[in-house]
């Protein structure tokens, strides 16, 4: 359909053209979601919902720098970034809904769950802070995500397989995006040596957590590991900077992102993520 | 018109010079006791044109005549954009949008790039080989922004993926 100059398309009635509000199309629409024989539903369901989870909460996080990035081309790149996790949210939040049988959209699971249901790891929640530190958050989580999805490509869930071809092609954009600034601001002057320094060893605490697998993981979570140790290394380097020895942040007896328990901020970051689908819930707009 | 040449005539909603079937999109038109089955695959996976997509297809085949119409969404295999037609290929350069080269083959683990690579690019105002890469992301996923060293243009190049 084609029309002739733009206020025409604007105002065409019951429209569901536009890319955003609540609404949209099944991604998955008229794929086969079916769970394979020999796949506990409901474990896959719980897998996704965390990687999905992961992409949803880290773009938002990527969102917010929408107006405050040091130049244009870099504003560009990250709303970019953050519009290929929230595609992979999308599918992956819609790949749950049909794994568990609920039938739940991915707006019911990003606009309507409490925090404590949310099932992202705490490093991708983390916001504020300098340029430095969105470098040093979207290095190590694009490597870890890069590394993580080579392993799920082939998945015995097809469905998840497809979602994580396709996410490899991204996020090895992101991965170099990142990476690529990494060493400009880490071989670059005193200054952004010290804050890209900084960004990293504030982070470090929260990368244990992506290693440790969780009773209802679904793959080894421990397997990109050495891909990730090998392309951390590599950047460090030239970047002049060094690998930080800082432990790990512990969780609440021991419960973690995974387990729903999150970190001081990301009840803000909800709340604004929801408040439009929680004050008008049935509204498509 | 048979349903896979209504289907084939729907164009992209951002770069409208190009079809679906130009850009690799349209995957597969079957027809079968009057009902349509049309398989599409997103480019990138957040790429927000692909309800306006569904849309268009399911518009030009319902006003040509075939009302039972279903567009599916392929993600495998992955779209690459070597899917890209000659024809597409052609329409992108005219519009001033250098098109791709080969898409990179993977074996083994993806290595990391440090620096930008070796530029190609071929600039689409004045075919100079002389371009440089100044973001990799552009006004769409699946545009890089570049400049043209010796006409000083600034152009789109989709990227090889």
């Amino acid at each position: 359909m084609s029309f002739d100059n733009v206020y025409e398309a604007i105002t065409e009635e019951n429209d569901a053209r536009w890319a955003f509000g609540t609404g949209f199309e099944d991604p998955l629409s008229g794929m086969d979601t079916s769970v394979p024989s020999g796949v506990d539903g409901a474990r896959l369901a719980a897998y996704c919902l965390m990687l999905g989870d992961d992409a949803l909460i880290f773009s938002h996080r990527l969102q917010e720098w929408c107006t405050n990035a040091p130049e244009l081309e870099d504003e560009v790149a990250i709303a970019n970034i953050a519009l290929d996790l929230l595609g992979q949210a999308r599918l992956l939040l819609a790949r749950a809904g049909k794994a568990d049988g609920s039938s739940r959209t991915e707006d019911s699971f990003a606009f309507l769950r409490a925090e404590n249901e949310f099932r992202n790891v705490r490093l991708a929640e983390l916001g504020g802070g300098h340029f430095g530190h969105l470098i040093a958050r979207l290095f190590v989580f694009s490597t870890w995500r890069l590394a993580l999805f080579q392993q799920l490509e082939s998945s015995v869930d097809p469905v998840l397989a497809a979602i994580a071809d396709k996410g490899v092609k991204e996020l090895t954009y992101h991965r170099d995006y990142a990476a690529q600034w990494l060493v400009r601001l880490g071989d670059g002057t005193p200054l952004s040596h010290s804050r890209m320094q900084e960004g990293l060893d504030e982070l470090w605490p929260y990368v244990g957590e992506l290693f440790r697998t969780h009773p209802t993981e679904f793959v080894d979570a421990a397997l990109p590991r050495p891909e990730f140790d090998a392309v951390l290394d590599q950047a460090l380097a030239a970047a002049t900077l060094v690998r930080p020895s800082s432990g790990e942040l512990a969780g609440v007896s021991g419960r973690t992102g995974r387990d729903g328990v999150h970190t001081e901020s990301f009840g803000y970051l909800l709340a604004e993520l929801q408040s439009v689908a929680r004050a008008m819930p049935d509204a498509k707009w | 018109m048979t349903a896979a040449a209504v289907a084939a005539t729907v164009t992209d909603p951002e770069l409208p010079m190009l079809t679906l079937a130009d850009l690799g999109v349209l995957r597969s038109v079957s027809e079968s006791g009057g009902r349509v089955v049309v398989a599409i695959t997103p480019t990138y996976t957040g790429c927000p044109a692909m309800d306006t997509m569904r849309d268009d297809l399911e518009h030009a085949l319902v006003s040509a005549g075939y009302p039972d119409v279903e567009i599916r969404t392929q993600l495998s295999p992955a779209w690459t954009s070597d899917w890209i037609s000659a024809s597409g290929r052609r329409k992108l350069a005219a519009a001033g949008i250098a098109p791709p080269g080969a898409a990179p083959r993977r074996s083994g683990p993806i290595p990391l790039t440090l620096s930008a690579p070796v530029s190609r690019v071929l600039c689409p105002h004045c075919g100079s080989a002389d371009t440089e890469e100044q973001s990799r992301f552009g006004a769409t996923a699946c545009k890089a922004l570049r400049r043209c060293r010796a006409c000083l243009e600034p152009f789109e190049h989709v990227k090889e993926i």
